[in-house]
């Protein structure tokens, strides 16, 4: 501990003060009127992009090219077919949910082996595989939407002293997943085939079984977040994973975690989640129309991206 | 077999032959499509996106990926049934704009050292938004010159056929077989040894990243000649076909590996698997699936080859 210039130094500390400054610019904007009920917002919404962020940010540390694109066919498919499975239920949701789960697992399994036995570049199996997990969850329920469970309804909508309940399950889940990346020997050997595989093949790290493990995972997130977010939003919807390709992707970037593999960061998917939500808040606040925010969210993406690379090249 | 055929020239008749069984087989399942009018009427749709696909093409060569491809042609779409019709003037400004933002982005990319799946991500939203601007609700005219030439009937072959050779072969040129197309390629393959040969990377990075979004200016307007009007999101699934496409057509994520003739029969042969899934009255749910299901085997047969490749 060196103090503040240790602080100042940590990735994570941008996406946080972003998030920060463009809250307090809703806040002003509004005269602070609604100002927690936003927070409270961005901490559900903020809650859903950190759990499918944070098995992308596991991928996108293996090193270049590493990037699951399969993310909302996975929550798709899983979303679907669990709520179909329960059908409304209270005592189906473990069933649910396990059979989220291994709808994820098993994404990531078909994911891993087309990656593995086709020798193509992630990007591509994960692209090519999503269109059939999308057709799937299509064929399964054809749009309709089956209303989730109301005890689970009631569990994503919950909020203890004004913090949603689910904010706190996925802190819970961050922890576990800064512990894993930082204190474990899978979490090493995902950073260290990172910046380098084949070093880290020499160094005895078994570098396919971590990437089949980080890719599994990262699917089996994804699944989790398309289970909740069904539950949430009152069932699944074909284009529920939409946004969250481009956003996990975002949300791992502007959290501090490097593109090219190789340095995780997890405090900063929580920043970076708020950040991004409550800056397509303040644009609505502001009254800016459908393009205005489209446009502007894009740019200030980039602008994020390019102030962080420069001052990595100062450092 | 008496004659062993050489792998690299399976590899490189890969392409066509899918095409081909694909061409084959709906034939077979709807023999009216064996004339000028069903061919036609097939082939139509390929234009546009073979246009796209050689645009990614462009990006893949050096070694970078465009994932707001699709965006942009939908704003080429809108710019183009909006104000190339009503004020063809601005029209033509806004999309050498559009060009010239493209190899700004490519030297962006360049010059930052940033990823370009994430900086194109992020274009996506910016080309997106900006397509709700010029056309919030859909609608628009397309310009008379560009409907009346994707609309010519030209005798004996039909226009979407010619349209394609002229794309693939106009291309081929340009990049295979020119010499500043040898160095462009190169940039792909290794960029280290071409800086020390003297050209500058940075410049190359904007020349292809220009040829994107020259090519994404031509798809666009293709589009709308098409379709008479556009809307915000009429293209937004090229980003995806047009990276297929090309991995279709035998070209490879690094390496400067491409190849203009494949990724147009790549463009063609997924827009084809489309009908074919209808004429197959295969449930209209997996026409996605069935396009990635493609994509998959296409890959799968590659790697037989390339295996019979190392094991000669």
């Amino acid at each position: 501990m060196t103090g503040l210039l240790s602080v100042i130094r940590q990735p994570w500390l941008w996406a946080w003060l972003g998030a920060l400054a463009v809250w307090l610019a809703t806040a002003a904007f509004t005269g602070g009127k609604g100002s927690g009920e936003v927070l409270s917002a961005a901490m559900t919404f903020g809650a859903f992009f950190v759990i499918v962020a944070l098995g992308q940010m596991f991928v996108i540390t293996l090193g270049p090219g590493n990037v699951d694109l399969s993310i909302p066919a996975c929550m798709t498919l899983a979303g679907t077919v669990s709520m179909k499975a329960m059908d409304g239920a209270s005592a189906m949701i473990p069933v649910g949910l396990a059979l989220a789960l291994v709808i994820g697992a098993g994404v990531g399994a078909v994911n891993y082996s087309l990656i593995r036995l086709l020798r193509i570049p992630p990007i591509i199996a994960t692209l090519s595989s999503s269109f059939i997990f999308q057709s799937a969850a299509i064929w399964w329920n054809r749009g309709l939407r089956v209303k989730p469970p109301e005890a689970l309804a009631d569990f994503t909508t919950a909020k203890i002293a004004g913090i949603p309940v689910i904010a706190l399950f996925v802190v819970a889940l961050a922890v576990a997943g800064h512990f894993l990346m930082t204190r474990t020997i899978f979490g090493r050997g995902v950073v260290a085939i990172g910046q380098n595989m084949r070093a880290a093949h020499l160094a005895g790290v078994h570098v396919e079984r971590i990437r089949a493990a980080t890719y599994i995972m990262c699917a089996t997130l994804a699944g989790l977040c398309g289970y909740l977010l069904s539950a949430f939003s009152g069932g699944a919807a074909l284009n529920m994973g939409e946004e969250y390709l481009l956003s996990s992707i975002a949300v791992v970037v502007i959290g501090g975690t490097s593109v090219a593999g190789g340095f995780a960061n997890v405090p900063g998917l929580w920043g970076a989640s708020l950040f991004l939500f409550l800056l397509v808040t303040m644009l609505n606040t502001f009254g800016a129309g459908a393009g205005v925010r489209l446009v502007l969210t894009g740019l200030i993406i980039i602008g994020v991206i390019v102030a962080a690379s420069s001052s990595k090249a100062r450092a | 077999m008496k004659a062993q055929i050489s792998p690299r020239l399976l590899r490189s008749m890969l392409p066509p032959l899918s095409l081909a069984a694909l061409l084959i087989a709906i034939f077979w399942l709807q023999p009216r499509t064996m004339s000028y009018f069903g061919l036609n009427l097939l082939l139509n749709l390929a234009v546009p996106i073979a246009l796209a696909t050689i645009a990614q093409m462009f990006i893949l060569c050096v070694n970078e990926l465009d994932l707001s491809i699709g965006g942009f042609v939908s704003l080429v779409a809108c710019i183009t049934a909006t104000w190339l019709h009503d004020t063809p003037l601005l029209g033509i400004l806004a999309l050498a704009g559009l060009i010239a933002a493209y190899a700004a982005l490519g030297a962006l990319i360049h010059s930052r050292n940033l990823p370009s799946i994430v900086v194109t991500l992020g274009m996506s939203f910016v080309w997106l938004g900006f397509a709700v601007l010029v056309l919030p609700t859909p609608g628009g005219k397309a310009p008379e010159f560009i409907r009346t030439l994707m609309t010519l009937k030209p005798a004996y072959v039909p226009f979407p056929i010619i349209a394609s050779v002229v794309i693939a072969l106009v291309v081929h040129v340009g990049l295979m077989r020119s010499a500043y197309g040898t160095v462009l390629r190169g940039a792909g393959g290794n960029p280290r040894s071409l800086e020390r040969a003297g050209w500058s990377m940075l410049k190359i990075k904007m020349t292809m990243f220009a040829m994107a979004g020259f090519f994404g200016v031509l798809s666009g307007m293709a589009l709308v000649g098409l379709t008479t009007s556009a809307d915000a999101n009429i293209a937004l699934r090229y980003t995806l076909l047009s990276i297929a496409g090309v991995i279709l057509g035998g070209g490879e994520f690094v390496g400067g590996r491409v190849s203009p003739i494949g990724a147009v029969i790549g463009a063609v042969t997924l827009a084809l698997a489309g009908s074919f899934l209808s004429f197959l009255r295969l449930n209209p749910d997996w026409q996605i699936g069935a396009q990635g299901a493609i994509l998959i085997i296409v890959l799968a047969l590659r790697v037989l080859i390339s295996r019979a490749e190392v094991a000669k």
